[in-house]
C-alpha cells in the first residue's frame, strides 16, 4: 500500500468514525481491508482507497466496521460493575422514585456483553428498583457487532471470559457449543446502530452512560465534542462511566470525578446540586 | 504465596496449567487422579484446586464430594476444568461444591479470568 493510499484510508476512517489510525496500524489496515477490497470488486487496497469517496454506502460501512475494535467481554474490568451495584444503582433508584424511570446507555456496546452484564446485575437487584421502569440502550458504530448483540449468541470461549459460571447457568441456554442469552435478559436491552460523531437524538435523555475504551481512539477535538454531546443527553445528577485508560482531560469541563472513584464521573451540576441541598 | 493443586490424568494438561499458574505466582502441585489428590489434600489443603472430571481410580466429582465432607475441605476454591461442557454437568459440579467451571479447551486468558473471579488476582 502506497503512503498516500494509507493516508486516504486513515482520513476516511477518522472523518467517518473519529478513530485515529497511527502509522503503526498499517498492517491492521492491510489485513482487515484486503478481504473487503476483494469482495467488493476492487483490484487491491489501493483501488479501494482511491474509490472510497465515491463508493457505495455498503462499502464505506464495511470499511468502518472492519476498522473498529470490538474487544469486549462480560463484566470486563469488574470495577465499572461494582460501581453500578454499589453507587450508581442505589443512588439513582432513590432519586428516580418519583419519575419512575431509569435509563442506561451503553454507547459502545460492541457485541452486547456490557449491556447484558448490567442487565444481569439489574435482575440480581430487582427488589431494589421494583416500581421503576429501567431501560438499557446499547449502541455501536459497527453493524456486525450490533447484529451479534441482538442475537445474544456467544461461543464457549466468550462465555468463559469474565462471566461467573453461576450466571452462565442462570441466564443462558446451550445450543451445541454456543450459548444463547435468555429472553428475559434480551428484553431488557434495546440495540441500535449509532455513530458517536453524529446526532444522539434517537437516544433521548439518559441517567447513566457507559462509554468505555472509546475516547482513547479519538483525537483531542473529537473527544471534547463527544463528551459535550454526551453531557447534553444526560440528566444533571446522572453518571458517566469511562474506561480505565479514558479521562475527561481536555474536555470543556462538563464532568468531574464522582465519589473519588477512577472512571466514574458526574456532570459538574451534580456537585452543585448536592451543595445546595446540604446548605 | 498461594497454592494450587492441579488434578488431571493428562500430563500435557498438567504441564500447560502449571506454566500458566506459576506465571500467576501460584505454588503448583500435581495429582493424576482423585485419590492422589485427596491424599495430598489430607496432608495439606491447597488454597485452590484445578480439577478434571474424568479420571481413573477416582473421578473429579467423587473427589470433590469427599473433599467437601472432609474436615477443612471447605477451604480450597475448586475450579473444574473438563471436556464435560453441558449445563447438566456444570449444575452437578456446582451442587457438589465447585466454585467455578472451565470448559476445555481452555487458554491462558480463560484460566486467568476464572481464577480472578474466585478472588485470586
Amino acid at each position: 500500500m502506497k503512503p498516500e493510499e494509507f493516508k486516504a484510508i486513515c482520513d476516511f476512517v477518522q472523518k467517518s468514525s473519529g478513530i485515529v489510525l497511527s502509522q503503526s496500524k498499517e498492517y491492521l489496515v492491510d489485513s482487515r481491508l484486503k478481504p473487503i477490497a476483494e469482495s467488493h470488486g476492487f483490484s487491491d487496497i489501493g483501488a479501494l482507497a482511491r474509490g472510497l469517496p465515491l463508493a457505495p454506502e455498503a462499502v464505506k460501512a464495511a470499511v468502518i466496521d472492519a476498522m473498529t475494535t470490538n474487544e469486549t467481554f462480560f463484566f470486563r474490568d469488574k470495577t465499572p460493575f461494582t460501581l453500578f451495584e454499589e453507587i450508581i444503582l442505589p443512588e439513582l433508584v432513590k432519586a428516580r422514585r418519583a419519575s419512575g424511570r431509569l435509563r442506561i446507555w451503553c454507547a459502545a456496546a460492541s457485541t452486547g456483553q456490557e449491556p447484558y452484564s448490567l442487565a444481569m446485575l439489574l435482575l440480581k437487584h430487582k427488589a431494589l428498583w421494583n416500581g421503576i421502569r429501567v431501560e438499557i440502550i446499547g449502541t455501536d458504530l459497527s453493524a456486525s457487532a450490533i447484529a451479534r448483540a441482538k442475537e445474544g449468541r456467544y461461543t464457549q470461549f466468550e462465555v468463559q471470559r469474565g462471566l461467573p459460571v453461576e450466571l452462565l447457568v442462570k441466564h443462558f441456554t446451550q445450543e451445541g457449543t454456543q450459548w444463547l442469552i435468555s429472553d428475559e435478559i434480551k428484553r431488557m436491552v434495546k440495540f441500535s446502530l449509532l455513530n458517536l460523531l453524529q446526532s444522539y437524538a434517537s437516544i433521548g435523555t439518559v441517567d447513566v452512560v457507559y462509554c468505555r475504551n472509546v475516547l482513547i481512539y479519538f483525537d483531542g477535538e473529537t473527544k471534547k465534542q463527544v463528551l459535550t454531546s454526551l453531557r447534553k443527553v444526560m440528566r444533571p445528577d446522572g453518571y458517566l462511566v469511562l474506561g480505565a485508560a479514558d479521562t475527561v482531560m481536555g474536555s470543556n469541563g462538563e464532568f468531574e470525578r464522582a465519589n473519588n472513584k477512577r472512571g466514574l464521573y458526574q456532570p459538574v451540576e451534580a456537585g452543585e446540586m448536592r451543595q445546595a441541598l446540604s446548605a | 504465596m498461594k497454592s494450587c493443586l492441579v488434578v488431571d490424568d493428562s500430563s500435557v494438561v498438567r504441564k500447560v496449567a502449571r506454566r500458566i499458574l506459576e506465571d500467576m505466582d501460584f505454588i503448583v502441585d500435581e495429582a493424576e487422579d482423585g485419590q492422589e489428590a485427596f491424599e495430598k489434600c489430607s496432608a495439606e489443603m491447597p488454597d485452590t484446586i484445578l480439577l478434571d472430571w474424568n479420571m481413573p481410580i477416582m473421578s473429579g466429582l467423587e473427589f470433590l464430594k469427599h473433599l467437601r465432607a472432609y474436615e477443612g475441605g471447605d477451604k480450597p476454591q475448586v475450579v473444574f476444568c473438563t471436556t464435560e461442557n453441558d449445563v447438566g454437568h456444570i449444575a452437578m459440579a456446582l451442587k457438589a461444591g465447585a466454585n467455578e467451571y472451565i470448559m476445555k479447551p481452555f487458554d491462558r486468558e480463560i484460566l486467568e479470568s476464572k481464577f480472578m473471579e474466585i478472588g485470586f488476582d
